[in-house]
């Protein structure tokens, strides 16, 4: 499937990048200037004659508070120098100049700063979700004082026809790590706008916003169970926004596929490919929505995971095969008049489906002896909803339901090693938050997690959000 | 996936042989600009306005209605001097209009073209949220908007150059209405000068500069920084040692600030229209100059 879609993807960029915008001629461009010129003049006439007569009300007005005999003077004195002098600080304020030297062409820079108190009820490092086999990359903070990753951000026009942007976040490990790192490609006409590097990928609602900008201080089971977290993509994007009154934007991405649920499996060509439809508007002034579909096409060899079998042995499984993922989103926010200052609500939720079909290796590393290759196939789901709302400026409050459904799983001729399960993980937070400016945040969540049978864990997170220089995008 | 890619390429070459409109489409940031961008264009354009006059102009998020309102735009008309910072250039990009994109001819800020107020000597957002251009609120001078028609209209006659003369013609015979108009206001608002007022939001600076008034003070701490009781019983005890006449807010904030300090100081509350729409009275541009006079004549009784 990717091959046929990055041939298309490929040569849609190449015809963007071909297409010229023709200008108008020299001629006509002249006689414009020459009219345009011809305004400013008659303009900048019209508000010398509009400033002489300001000012010489003004000067007859305190004239006539003090001794009448000096108006005749101020009157015809005032005038002629602002006639002179106003022209020149006209142009003067029109253009201020950019300061210069070495660091005029500094890109934006802006960092991010997190930290969180977290109380747990179950060790964190036991996190599992019962049914599920997602990433490592999903362990909760650790208990007691912990940093969360610290993100720095740089970002500028690269010239007259890419923009740049670089996202790296340090970790509490003390390692750095990429998270995006991307060009744009800013001529392309008929609204496309082709993007290439390592991005977060746009299926789903939250899953290009940056973990600062949730809602919540963790990312919904969903994210977690067939996403590992966040899908990052690694290669490039073609964005379409329909020239309509409705919000239409068709997108759809190819990349390597390294990123979970595939995995790195050194080959040529693309190893995930992904397409989605957005749409949105206004209801009225006060309510705006958008929804989505989205669909992720990847595939993972030999992608480890251990996991208890029936006879209570934590056996290294290894998958070999495809995994397709459906995602529908939605997102409502209200607010009076459209002014979110006072009070705002938002509702939003997403759904997840996946099926994963291919090969299972059991005791892959071959620590209980009992290697054996089968067939695997998964049908999985789940949701989350949550609303959010703003009670009075800088306060909110929200609440998140998580629910996952472990389908059915067939594991073919490993069927004997594993049962499926019926249980399904649901989590429950509630969270208040107070953000005193659009750069700093407080949040108190509390969250209920029965995330396997035997298992209840109470969570508490109070966590910080400080934000540092370049001014942040209002993402809707 | 083949399906969606074919839906995708369909609508793509719909959209392409849909005829070219007549009409120039102006997206407009906020009411002013768009009332403006009507004045001087007239049945030439399709105005599209992002934003409303209850809205919180700093405020507002990149919704799907904005991009795909950026996205059938000739031009852009805003505010600059960073208002719409935080949410026009993710608006302009997620459009994916090269027609509109900063620095084309297609968008146009209005704050290049005025002598900005009240541009802070030190950028430091302890000081709240300045704007490092200078105070952003420009329309509420008239005078202002009349700085900023000269260069719209140039440029409207740039971007259509079929319709030059007639933007030209509307060009000038707005000036001459409205530069009577701003006479007319002088004269009416003559009895404000010198007239002591306290602000809700520092968003009046060039109002205030216009009409020769007097702020004593603003009830936010700092730029954008909600007023805290502690902080409005200051302003308080300041409003006793030297009186004001009223205090002013703009029409899409909270009037319970204004109403606190309004009850306790005995002085006139306030709404003024800021921009086209605030009231009912401020339909257009000349609505809006006239009703923000009376407005202020009726507080300063």
């Amino acid at each position: 499937m990717p091959s046929p879609l990055l041939v298309r993807s490929a040569l849609a960029l190449a015809l963007v990048m071909a297409a010229d915008v023709h200008a108008a001629t020299d001629a006509d461009l002249a006689e414009i200037r020459a009219q345009i010129r011809q305004l400013k003049e008659s303009y900048e006439a019209r508000i010398e004659a509009l400033e002489q007569r300001l000012q010489a009300a003004e000067a007859n007005a305190s004239a006539k508070a003090v001794p009448a005999a000096a108006s005749v003077a101020s009157s015809t004195a005032t005038p002629a120098v602002p006639a002179a002098a106003a022209p020149a600080a006209a142009v003067a304020s029109a253009s201020p100049p950019p300061t210069g030297g070495i660091s005029a062409f500094n890109p934006a820079i802006s960092a991010v700063l997190q930290g969180a108190y977290a109380n747990l009820s179950r060790d964190p490092n036991k996190y599992a979700l019962a049914g599920f086999a997602p990433s490592g990359d999903i362990v909760p903070a650790p208990r007691s004082f912990s940093i969360a990753e610290s993100e720095l951000a740089l970002s500028a026009s690269v010239d007259d026809k890419f923009y740049g942007n670089l996202i790296f976040s340090l970790t509490p490990e003390n390692t750095v790590s990429v998270e995006e790192a991307y060009g744009v490609y800013t001529a392309a006409p008929y609204g496309i706008a082709p993007k290439f590097g390592r991005f977060l990928s746009s299926i789903g609602y939250l899953n290009d916003q940056h973990q600062h900008a949730w809602d919540f201080y963790d990312a919904p089971l969903v994210y977690q169970a067939f996403l590992g977290g966040q899908y990052q993509n690694n290669g490039l994007q073609v964005k379409w926004v329909a020239p309509t009154d409705l919000f239409v934007e068709l997108g759809a991405e190819v990349g390597s596929g390294e990123s979970f649920p595939g995995n790195s499996r050194n080959k040529n060509g693309t190893g995930n490919g992904n397409a989605y439809v957005h749409i949105g508007g206004d209801v009225d002034a006060s309510s705006s929505w958008r929804a989505g579909l989205s669909y992720l096409q990847t595939a993972a060899k030999d992608r480890e995971y251990s996991q208890l079998d029936t006879t209570g042995n934590d056996a290294q499984l290894a998958f070999t095969g495809k995994s397709r993922i459906a995602i529908a989103d939605f997102v409502w926010k209200w607010s009076p008049n459209g002014n979110a200052q006072e009070r705002n609500f938002k509702l939003q939720g997403e759904y997840f489906w996946r099926r994963e079909n291919g090969d299972l290796t059991y005791d892959a590393d071959g620590a209980l002896g009992l290697t054996q290759n089968g067939g695997y196939r998964s049908d999985q789901n789940g949701f989350y909803v949550q609303g959010v709302y703003q009670f009075m400026p800088a306060w909110r409050v929200g609440v998140r339901y998580d629910w996952l459904n472990p389908g059915s799983v067939d594991f073919g001729s490993n069927g004997a090693y594993f049962g499926n399960t019926s249980f399904n993980p649901q989590r429950t937070a509630v969270m208040l938050d107070w953000t005193p400016s659009e750069f700093s945040r407080f949040r108190v969540q509390f969250q209920q997690a029965k995330l396997r049978p035997d298992f209840t864990d109470n969570e508490i997170f109070v966590q910080y959000i400080l934000t540092l220089g370049a001014h942040g995008a209002h993402n809707f | 996936m083949k399906a969606i890619w074919q839906v995708c390429l369909m609508s793509a070459l719909l959209a392409l042989a849909a005829p070219a409109l007549a009409a120039l489409n102006v997206f407009a940031t906020v009411p002013e600009w768009g009332a403006l961008a009507e004045e001087l264009g007239g049945d030439k354009v399709k105005v599209y306005v992002a934003t409303n006059a209850l809205q919180d102009p700093h405020h507002i998020e990149a919704k799907p209605s904005l991009i795909a309102g950026a996205r059938n735009a000739d031009l852009v008309v805003a505010t600059g001097a960073e208002l719409e910072i935080g949410w026009l250039p993710l608006v302009t990009q997620r459009a994916g209009n090269p027609k509109v994109q900063p620095g084309k001819p297609g968008y146009f800020e209005a704050a290049a073209f005025v002598t900005m107020l009240e541009k802070p000597a030190r950028l430091d957002r302890a000081d709240g949220d300045v704007h490092p251009g200078g105070n952003p609120h420009i329309q509420t001078d008239p005078r202002n908007v009349l700085r900023v028609a000269a260069p719209l209209t140039a440029r409207l006659m740039e971007l259509d150059p079929a319709n030059a003369a007639y933007y030209q013609e509307r060009g000038k015979a707005f000036a001459e209405r409205f530069g009577t108009a701003i006479g007319n206001w002088e004269k009416l608002a003559a009895p404000l000068k010198g007239a002591p007022i306290v602000v809700q939001h520092k968003a009046f600076t060039y109002l205030i500069a216009w009409l020769g008034m007097n702020e004593v003070a603003a009830l936010e701490p700092k730029p954008g920084v909600e007023p805290t009781t502690a902080w409005l019983s200051e302003v308080l005890a300041l409003l006793q040692r030297q009186p004001a006449k009223m205090v002013i807010r703009a029409a899409y904030q909270s009037d319970r600030p204004s109403q606190w300090i309004a009850e306790r100081a005995k002085i006139d509350a306030v709404a003024l229209p800021f921009t086209v729409g605030g009231t009912p009275e401020a339909r257009d541009l000349f609505g809006l100059y006239d009703d923000t006079i009376v407005r202020l004549l009726k507080g300063t009784k």
